[in-house]
């Protein structure tokens, strides 16, 4: 298979009326408002052009798009000239060609004339018009002012900015706004001296955010990737599924033999259309990294050095402790965890092996840690555990409400579409204790912004909806026709109490009740409304609570069951909601059927041919505690590193050392490796056969780009691990396990990768019902029949400030690293980021006499850490943030053992804390 | 299973279920536990009630009462 070239149609499409025209003589039907040069690439007609491309609105600078139009004077570009009801055009005259080339000419004599020894050699739009223009010369010569000696940018460790070769289309300016939306670039000077600017000295230090958007757009080498720089032009392509966060962009792995020369993010990719971000598009260096464990390894003890041994040694070593650990202590002292980064397929492979070769339910996943309140919170009140729009939704609402969500950081691809929507004109209400980049963005409108109190979310949500209640502003007639009676009456009456108002819950909020009614009445007033929320609803002790808060917000307001509204999840990994739907709770079989259903175990009793244990199995964090009384020995953990990742680190090893066998399968060696006993590499996405679902339920392909490193791929060493403890376990391929999850799981039962590979991606539901998927959920009716009410009571979270940890810790993430670092902080992403730091309010600084990089201790009941300060205004008064992604901040030593009610999801968003300067040196720094 | 640990997990299903009423959060609080927690859970909350139940919501006991008589893969081991 060769490069994937999608067609450009130089501007973007349009929906309206159908318009008929003629184009060369030949007759074409499209939408109006098409611009006249997509026009004739619909009927097959290229007009040449270099400013236009279709991820951006026509600009009309280059002049080179010129046409003829009959009965019209001049020859007008057909990028910015919209197509007329029985027009004639003519695109390929004499006139015509010599206007082309006389413009040719001009860019030309400004263009160093090294295409031989060019990166873009090849892959050059400049080129390929001065070839469509049939230049033979440049009449002006070579020897006049130039451009030739601007210095090049190489500030950005993944792309190179030439001057010299730009020819100041401003593509990449436009695709910054327009596309990405971050302005950061612009033309500075006028006229001849006209040139791409960062603003600043050079890319590194501007506002960009490299999310590549400059670069695709470029028709010159003017921005390049280094890699192709360095490697030269790819020769094939694979449509895969980036493997960062839950957005699951569709990318083009352009390689060379199999070698990766870059990722290209996919046109036709439905979950980001053409559009990337930093991770996705450049740090996938990780893959290749010289950290990766290819060979498996065993050891006796922890403290014995690991030793390599074959994948046969390694698994027969490991069915061999597992066994006689149950001979033991009995069939439930094992168990083990799935990761959200490895595919559908190797999730289901694993929790396979658990409930059928393990002959227990201890299975979890990481989705525990983050969005396990989302599964249980949507399931009560809406019956099924996913978010109810699809990504393009958002370009429909006129207000958004993003609470406790960071999307320009943690979801920055679709950030993008939603600061497009909101450039056009939709509001914006912010919930979040910081002021994150989305509440003064520039170019956007001023969000709405309620900087609530860390563990407030609960008060604030039943604020809003007593508003929305008592001030008569209940969608009477959705919820007649569409919720429970009975639900709504017993929720509506206890909202309604007046120690629900905003002025009543002003001190448990922090929020000013006007504000709060302000925001209420915006949600309800405003049009069609969509709440997207992240991990700062969720891990909360009350965040299950905060879910169904936000599901009882949408249904009273009738938000529900069309584009433009609903209840979206964020979801923090690739595959959190694939590895959710596959069964990885210890309580539910795959599509979100409980364990104790006779008649689902049943289904699965009969394809899998053994019987199923009926009772819930044990959480992650009950399997430490299991570990601690000695009643769970064993565990294996797909790609999680759990004494990382944990909360209460200290509880985690302590646990992890109790057991007798602990299994990693990852790609490198972690926290938790070290307290291990076999280490089983893993495969890294581009080598992954398989699909991923991202927070749309979107299920994407991932394919493999090059061969496993390893040997093996995941899911055959699970099939081999659960032959091995003798439940015999196979596939032929990853279709196979498709053609199994489909033939057990009624939401998936209309998937097949013939199918995937045919449509692109499918939304589930995807069975006869919907047999290409479903983009909108609960359009007529909820998944569970009525909409169900819950009343959400507020109960504060035990963790409290107090004179000895006054402030409150919240973490979370930032755009250039990814959770706990492992696959960024092995890319050139570490520029941006090379260590946690503490954000602290200057107010709280100045009380403890420290300094934006002072060294500060962070120490609550728990354990501590030392990282360096940033004062910033950002945060508010009393309350203090850091990210996860380093080890040695190890920031989980600090956060505590409380967790949600309801899914035992840790309490990451509010630890009581106190910040002192220090002189204790960071573990790194000490080792130096 | 770490006795300070059940008791405040429970306690805190029993926190979100007491707004509905006494018989509501006792049924509630059951079978929450019933479908969400694992038979050595349940048994170590059966052993905490047994022995007084220091330190548990009323709800709570009330609900392992009610659970326990029907919870027969806990019942034969306890």
């Amino acid at each position: 298979m060769g490069l994937i070239h999608e067609t450009d149609f130089g501007t973007p499409g349009r929906d309206g009326a159908a318009v008929t025209l003629e184009i060369d003589g030949m007759s074409v039907t499209v939408p109006e408002g098409t611009s006249v040069m997509r026009a004739a690439m619909e009927a097959g007609v290229s007009v040449p052009r270099l400013c236009a491309t279709d991820s951006l609105e026509a600009f009309g600078s280059c002049r080179l798009c010129l046409v003829e139009i009959e009965g019209r004077k001049g020859t007008p570009a057909s990028c910015t000239t919209p197509v007329a009801p029985g027009m004639k055009v003519a695109t390929h005259t004499k006139r015509l060609a010599d206007l082309r080339r006389g413009v040719m000419e001009l860019y030309i004599s400004d263009h160093p004339l090294d295409c031989l020894t060019c990166a873009a050699n090849g892959d050059c739009e400049l080129q390929d018009m001065a070839g469509a223009v049939g230049l033979r010369e440049v009449r002006y010569g070579y020897d006049g002012a130039n451009h030739f000696d601007a210095p090049k940018d190489e500030s950005n460790p993944y792309f190179s900015f030439d001057p010299a070769k730009c020819i100041v289309c401003s593509r990449c300016v436009r695709a910054c706004d327009e596309v990405q939306g971050t302005f950061a670039l612009t033309i500075d000077g006028r006229g001849f001296a006209s040139a791409v600017s960062p603003g600043g000295d050079n890319f590194l230090d501007s506002e960009c955010v490299s999310c590549g958007a400059c670069v695709q757009a470029c028709p010159t080498a003017t921005l390049t990737e280094k890699s192709v720089i360095e490697m030269g032009q790819p020769e094939r392509s694979v449509l895969t599924t980036c493997a960062y966060c839950g957005v699951g962009c569709s990318f083009k792995a352009e390689m060379q033999g199999n070698e990766v020369v870059r990722m290209v993010p996919y046109k036709d990719g439905r979950a980001n259309e053409g559009h990337s971000c930093v991770k996705g598009r450049f740090a996938w260096g990780y893959a290749v990294h010289r950290d990766r464990v290819l060979n498996p390894m065993i050891r006796e003890r922890i403290t014995d050095p690991w030793r390599e041994v074959s994948w046969d040694e390694a698994i027969a070593y490991t069915a061999d402790r597992f066994r006689a650990i149950q001979e033991k202590y009995g069939r439930g002292a094992i168990g083990g965890i799935t990761s959200s980064r490895c595919t559908n397929e190797e999730v289901y492979v694993v929790q396979k092996m658990i409930r059928a070769a393990f002959g227990n339910n201890n299975v979890d996943t990481c989705a525990r840690v983050c969005h396990s309140p989302t599964g249980y919170g949507l399931k009560q009140t809406f019956g099924t555990s996913a978010g109810t729009q699809d990504f393009r939704s958002v370009g429909q609402s006129e207000v958004i409400m993003v609470i406790g969500a960071n999307p320009t950081d943690g979801h920055p691809v679709f950030a993008s579409r939603m600061k497009k929507r909101l450039r056009q004109g939709a509001r914006l209400i912010v919930v979040d204790p910081r002021r994150i980049d989305l509440v003064d963005a520039p170019h956007l409108p001023k969000a709405l912004h309620l900087p609530v109190h860390p563990g407030g979310n609960v008060a604030l949500i039943n604020a809003i909806a007593h508003v929305v209640v008592t001030e008569g502003l209940v969608n009477e007639a959705f919820v007649r026709e569409r919720c429970e009676d009975d639900s709504f009456a017993r929720w509506a009456a206890f909202i309604a109490e007046p120690r629900n108002a905003p002025e009543a819950l002003e001190e448990a909020t922090g929020v000013p009740a006007a504000q709060v009614r302000e925001a209420a009445r915006l949600y309800v007033t405003g049009g069609d409304a969509a709440i997207y929320y992240g991990l700062g609803v969720t891990e909360h002790s009350q965040g299950s609570t905060m879910v169904m808060g936000l599901a009882n917000l949408a249904m009273a307001t009738g938000n529900i069951g069309r584009e433009g509204v609903g209840v979206n999840p964020l979801r923090g990994q690739n595959n959190v909601q694939g590895s959710c739907d596959m069964g990885s709770f210890p309580h539910e079989l795959p599509g979100y059927r409980h364990i104790s259903d006779d008649a689902t175990r049943g289904l699965f009793e009969k394809v899998w041919g053994v019987k199923i244990e009926p009772e819930p199995g044990l959480r992650i964090p009950n399997m430490m505690s299991a570990a601690l009384d000695g009643s769970f020995r064993a565990i294996f953990i797909q790609g999680e590193d759990l004494a990382q990742s944990e909360p209460n680190t200290k509880n985690v090893y302590d646990a992890l050392q109790a057991m007798d066998c602990v299994v990693v399968q990852d790609l490198f060696l972690n926290e938790t490796s070290g307290l291990a006993h076999v280490f089983l590499p893993g495969t890294s996405f581009l080598e992954k056969d398989g699909t991923f679902t991202n927070a749309e339920r979107r299920i994407n392909r991932v394919r493999p780009v090059m061969p496993s490193k390893t040997g093996l791929d995941e899911w055959e060493v699970a099939c081999r691990l659960a032959t091995a403890l003798g439940y015999p376990m196979s596939y032929p391929d990853t279709s196979a396990i498709m053609d199994e999850i489909a033939a057990l799981t009624p939401t998936f039962s209309g998937v097949s990768f013939e199918k995937l590979d045919r449509l692109g991606s499918v939304q589930w539901p995807c069975n006869d019902a919907a047999p290409e998927g479903t983009p909108i959920m609960h359009l007529d009716h909820f998944v569970r029949g009525k909409g169900h009410f819950v009343v959400t009571e507020f109960v504060p979270t035990p963790e409290r400030a107090t004179r000895m940890f006054p402030l409150i810790l919240t973490t979370g993430r930032i755009l250039s690293q990814y959770n706990v670092g492992a696959q960024t902080r092995r890319t050139d992403n570490v520029i941006w980021h090379p260590e946690d730091v503490l954000e602290i309010h200057p107010h709280d600084a100045e009380e403890r006499g420290i300094a934006s990089g002072d060294r500060v201790m962070l120490a609550s009941r728990m354990g501590s850490t030392t990282l360096h300060a940033l004062i910033t205004d950002r945060m508010p008064q009393g309350v203090v943030y850091t990210t996860f992604h380093h080890p040695i901040t190890e920031i989980n030593f600090v956060t505590t053992e409380l967790s949600d009610w309801a899914t035992n999801c840790p309490e990451y968003k509010v630890t009581a804390v106190q910040v002192t300067r220090t002189n204790l040196q960071l573990d790194a720094e000490a080792a130096e | 299973m770490d006795v300070s640990d059940i008791t405040r997990m429970a306690n805190q299903i029993a926190d979100f279920f007491a707004a509905s009423g006494h018989d509501d959060a006792v049924k509630g609080i059951a079978d929450h536990i019933r479908h969400f927690w694992d038979p050595r859970m349940r048994r170590a909350l059966y052993a905490q009630v047994d022995k007084g139940g220091e330190g548990i919501n009323p709800l709570v006991v009330d609900a392992a009462v009610a659970l326990r008589q029907t919870d027969q893969s806990v019942a034969s081991k306890t």
